[in-house]
């Protein structure tokens, strides 16, 4: 498949102005699905079941079966609606969107059409750079997640070329709030990061809120960008692809930077944009045209017969208004303020998309600092190294394990990150992986200065050195029993023990 | 509006996924074109005033609470497929795209 | 004995069993024997239980034994339509798509059914997924009318009725989404009664149209209805639309009926010449009969009653439209490969085109139509309005009378095969109880006599507004006691008798 063709970016921006749109779908983590008793996979407590055994007959649409309207999934939207500046609606209904396709069991899924729960709303996004934009907000509206399919034969694990496909429907029927903005103007250049950072932001939200475990991951939270492009100086906006299969914000800011490139060489030579579904590729950094949008827009939407309207009563509005946490904006003024860092430093951490990271490993006893350091240090490294996000490297109590141990003296910096690649690698907790590899600084003086003695007594001219005053070159000594203890020892002590036993 | 063609059957029929037979299609052309006539009528009273019903029985807030009921096995969920693979359904290779 | 005992209603049969004068495994045997006999000419049934009818029915006897108390209709059999999901007997809602599938669950009311002691002894013949006004679109053959076998037994739900009216079952249960269970019992010369829309749960009935599918009676009097009619109404938390208040007991409402002083309205659309002589006829004979009993006879006007049919077929074909789509080969049912394989739209498309129907295909694809863009709100949309100015009607009504009548149907049972080229004309029968299901009322249909011209059996419908059944009850008991008064015997002691005809006796299992 021939690549396609890229403008440069920034002579792209000259020419054309970026429009973006994004649709974020979010997995409640309530106990049960959606519209069944079912329990929920989104939920940690019955995440990795195994296939199709988190199941009713209303998750795999027996004759017969009906749904029932989880009320906890009701409040949770309505909260994420709040906190989205939206107003909820005074009444809202559910709607079929019919179609077929495998993962769905009724052919048919259960959403929101013109009485979505919440609407008009606004979020305030920091970008990286310091500026704050304000992202327009459509509207939210709660639906049911499809099934599962695996593909298989074919060389790509993909649709194209498999021979057969199998289906699990334990997702099926997971809660689901769909939140759409409004298109997005004047992001300009920023428009790539805009889109990570607001997907960010939503992540943030629904964290705070506790109504998603928003791993991205695991698909709890999924985003799909809209992008078009207008030519400077033209009133009519251009024609908008969608691009789905973005699995994490890396792949969010790289997709929309694509998009923008992609049509802005189309559009340069005299071409127009098709609109249609694209493919996000993680592996070559591109899209691929899926197929354009036909008679699938005909989903013939109807109000729900098997399901009433949802009039929220104003006072359960208000006591959820009332139990909202901070706005994202305030709550960074102040962990600033308390962690004490510079606004480059804590910019670092948002940008990064790691704030909630950040807390929850300052909550579980680790420095500010320290948290700051792994989160943004060692795993945004890794995580850039695995094109995957730090977030899905380790969790906050690891990383307050592993600085605990860093601050006891068991771990050095170095040991440290090796630990962490360990954890990174999913071989367990760092305690976990520094028994099965046996990384535990040596503590011991007694091998240590075993280990000194010998060094000092195959370099005799360093010891001469060192007699001598000319403590660098302790240095040489240091190196070589770093090196017999396989890096195991905490060479602050080491080279005060050289410098001790030099004398002796 | 009462004109309905065959392509339009077609393309319903496509829609609804059922394979009609050409035959099937010129029949129900004729026969839905004739039912269509019938019940068209009712936009003669349909009028902008007049709110719609969906639900016979007025009710509101019929809600669940968060809590795990009965489930199926997985032998009872798979047990009128046509074909599995023992722990999934299993279907032939799909053409179209996820929505 | 055998014979005496399926005479029987399901009340005095459930008095005898409760008086230890028959065992419930006498008297399924007795109904398993008359199935035998006479389903080969009538195909009411689908699937008989058999043996394990018979199992079930030793299980009531033995906990009745040990002193177990039990309700009125315990250890009475009970034939269900096939649209009603049952736990391992075969579920086919009339459609070779569900063929020889057997359900991993119970329909609410088939559980409620079993709780209460009854004992299942099948699924009876259906219109494919309730689409018809004849059972003659069941793609397993129609079934044939008790009074004349070359007739229509009604439909959907015309092996329900059916079942009942030539005694293989004391009771049946049926579904009602356009006249279902009242146009069947019409034809048929029983009882059958569809409640308001939301008093019996709809879990594990096979959807058709969700927002007028309603599970209901089907019987020989109107005790009998009653009695099931309290035994599977009440609120589901497995049904959003299930009523939540609790109901009064039906079976009350018969015992104490009495019309004096009653305001029955007759709706002057629905009393037309475009009905059959003999059915008005009878008709009118029986609301004279309640005026000479202290009933008062007024006549109410329901102007956009003629717009319920239209609006019916093109609520109805929509929601079918998106409720048959689950049949898709995928999770259960009928798969069919094209010769080569195919991809999976491909094989859902050949599954599709083999195992519906012409009439399902219609209405799916008519149903299709109507909701499609820029069709929706000139159809559906439209049709959803016509829903609101009927129920005005009834509204309208009701603030003078307390239930209105109407004959159940225009004609009486016609010959199969008469009308199935016409759909539109088979949509007519639907005239007087679509109304009904549109507005979510009750309604019930008795017998009223016989035609004079072709001697044929005429309902009376009478309806009544949402959540008071008990006045259809109450009106219904009336009028059946006045009539059996007048007859000196039931109307289905004039039914011809079946077993004069050579019959070949009916497997255990399916047919």
């Amino acid at each position: 498949m021939a690549r396609a063709e890229l403008m440069d970016f920034d002579t792209a921006l000259e020419r054309f102005e970026p429009v973006i749109g994004l649709e974020v779908h979010v997995e409640l983590n309530t106990k049960t699905k959606m519209f069944s008793a079912a329990p929920n996979p989104a939920n940690s407590e019955f995440h990795g079941a195994d296939p199709n055994t988190l199941i009713t007959p209303v998750c795999v649409g027996l004759p017969g079966s009906l749904p029932v309207v989880n009320g906890q999934a009701v409040r949770y939207s309505i909260s994420l609606g709040l906190a989205l500046g939206c107003s909820i609606a005074p009444s809202s209904r559910f709607a079929r969107k019919n179609y077929f396709y495998p993962d769905l069991a009724k052919n048919y899924q259960i959403s929101q059409y013109d009485e979505p729960i919440a609407f008009d709303g606004s979020v305030e996004v920091e970008l990286g750079n310091g500026r704050t934009f304000t992202v327009p907000i459509e509207r939210a509206h709660m639906e049911e997640d499809a099934g599962k399919l695996t593909h298989v034969g074919g060389s790509t694990g993909r649709i194209q070329g498999a021979e057969y496909s199998l289906v699990d429907y334990n997702r099926a029927g997971v809660p689901l709030v769909e939140i759409v903005t409004r298109p997005i103007f004047g992001a300009e250049a920023d428009a790539p990061a805009l889109a990570r950072a607001y997907v960010s932001t939503i992540r943030d939200i629904v964290l705070s809120l506790g109504i998603s475990e928003a791993r991205m991951e695991r698909g709890n939270l999924r985003c799909d960008a809209n992008v078009s492009l207008r030519p400077r100086g033209q009133e009519q906006l251009g024609t908008r692809t969608e691009t789905k299969n973005v699995n994490s914000m890396r792949s969010i800011e790289r997709a929309v930077r694509y998009e923008i490139q992609r049509q802005a060489a189309i559009l340069a030579q005299g071409g127009s944009i098709i609109q249609e579904t694209r493919h996000w590729h993680e592996d070559t950094g591109t899209t691929s045209a899926g197929r354009p949008k036909s008679d699938a827009d005909d989903y013939r939407y109807f109000p729900e017969p098997d399901l009433l309207p949802v009039v929220p009563a104003k006072e359960l509005v208000e006591e959820l208004r009332a139990a909202l946490p901070e706005p994202p904006a305030a709550r960074h003024r102040r962990l600033k303020a308390e962690w004490g860092f510079t606004d480059l430093e804590f910019q670092g951490v948002v940008n990064g998309g790691l704030l909630v990271e950040v807390t929850k490993t300052v909550a579980a006893g680790a420095s500010p600092a320290a948290a700051r350091k792994w989160w943004t240090g060692e795993l945004t490294r890794l995580a850039n190294a695995q094109q995957t996000d730090a977030a899905s490297l380790a969790t906050p109590e690891q990383v307050a394990e592993l600085a605990a141990l860093v601050d006891a003296g068991t771990l050095t910096d170095r040991l440290a990150r090796q630990v962490l690649e360990g954890v990174a690698a999913g071989e367990g907790s760092p305690q976990e992986i520094i028994d099965a590899r046996g990384l535990a600084v040596v503590s011991d003086d007694g091998a240590l200065v075993a280990a000194i003695d010998e060094a000092l007594a195959s370099q005799p001219d360093v010891l001469a050195k060192i007699r001598d005053g000319k403590v660098q070159a302790a240095g040489a000594i240091i190196g070589a029993v770093m090196k017999a203890m396989h890096g195991k020892a905490d060479a602050a002590r080491v080279r005060e023990l050289v410098l001790e036993r030099a004398q002796s | 509006m009462s004109e309905i063609s065959a392509e339009q059957v077609a393309h319903l029929a496509n829609l609804a996924r059922i394979a009609l037979t050409e035959e099937e299609i010129e029949h129900l052309t004729a026969e839905l074109g004739q039912i269509m006539q019938a019940v068209e009528k009712v936009s003669e009273v349909a009028t902008p005033d007049v709110p719609p019903t969906s639900h016979p029985i007025p009710m509101q807030n019929v809600f669940r609470d968060d809590v795990v009921g009965e489930t199926l096995t997985v032998e009872q969920t798979l047990s009128g497929a046509p074909e599995t693979d023992g722990s999934r359904f299993v279907v032939s290779a799909i053409l179209g795209e996820e929505q | 004995m055998s014979d005496h005992l399926i005479r029987l209603t399901a009340a005095e049969l459930g008095e005898r069993l409760a008086a230890g004068e028959v065992s419930s495994v006498e008297a399924t045997r007795a109904h398993l024997d008359r199935i035998a006999a006479v389903d080969g000419a009538v195909h009411a049934f689908l699937h008989v239980e058999g043996e394990r009818a018979l199992e079930t029915a030793a299980d009531i006897d033995r906990r009745r034994a040990a002193g177990e108390s039990f309700g009125p209709l315990a250890g009475v059999p009970i034939a269900i339509k096939d649209v009603l999901v049952t736990e391992g007997m075969p579920s086919t809602a009339g459609s070779r798509i569900l063929e020889g599938w057997v359900p991993p669950y119970d329909a609410t009311p088939v559980r409620k059914v079993r709780e209460a002691g009854m004992i299942p002894l099948g699924k009876t013949n259906m219109d494919e997924f309730a689409m018809g006004s004849s059972t003659e679109h069941s793609a397993y053959g129609p079934t044939h009318n008790p009074w004349d076998l070359e007739r229509i037994p009604g439909g959907s739900g015309g092996g329900s009725a059916a079942s009942v009216a030539s005694f293989e079952a004391p009771l049946a249960l049926g579904s009602d989404t356009g006249g279902s269970i009242r146009q069947p019992a019409h034809v048929t010369g029983t009882v059958g009664v569809k409640p308001t829309y939301g008093a019996v749960s709809r879990y594990g009935s096979i959807a058709l149209a969700s927002s007028l599918d309603q599970i209901g009676p089907v019987t020989r009097t109107v005790l009998d209805a009653a009695l099931l009619h309290d035994v599977i109404a009440g609120h589901d938390p497995l049904d959003s639309t299930s009523i939540p208040e609790p109901w009064p007991s039906m079976a009350d409402a018969v015992r104490r009926a009495d019309v004096t002083g009653l305001r029955i309205g007759v709706v002057k659309q629905l009393d037309s010449d475009g009905f059959q002589a003999g059915v008005r006829q009878r008709f009118h004979e029986a609301l004279e009969l309640l005026e000479r009993n202290g009933a008062e006879i007024v006549e109410v006007s329901a102007p956009h009653f003629e717009y319920s049919i239209a609006a019916y077929y093109l609520i109805l074909p929509a929601e079918a439209s998106s409720n048959l789509a689950k049949f898709d080969s995928v999770r259960f049912g009928l798969r069919v490969t094209p010769d080569g394989g195919g991809t999976v739209e491909q094989v859902m498309g050949a599954t599709r085109e083999a195992g519906f129907g012409p009439e399902v295909k219609r209405r799916i694809i008519l149903g299709t139509y109507a909701l499609s863009a820029g069709y929706y709100d000139a159809y559906y949309g439209s049709a959803q309005k016509v829903r609101t100015l009927v129920q005005r009607d009834f509204d309208a009504a009701f603030a003078n009378v307390d239930v209105l009548a109407t004959p159940t149907a225009p004609t009486t049972a016609f010959k199969l095969g008469e009308k199935l080229d016409d759909p539109l004309a088979m949509y007519l029968n639907d005239v007087a109880t679509i109304p009904a299901n549109l507005a979510g009322v009750p309604g019930i249909s008795v017998p009223a006599g016989l035609a004079p011209e072709d001697g044929l059996p005429v309902g009376i419908q009478f309806l009544a507004p949402a959540r008071e059944d008990a006045r259809l009850y109450n009106v219904g008991a009336a009028l059946e006691h006045l009539l059996l008064a007048e007859w000196g015997a039931p109307l289905l002691d004039r039914a011809p008798d079946l077993s004069r005809h050579e019959l070949t006796a009916t497997e255990e299992g399916a047919l």
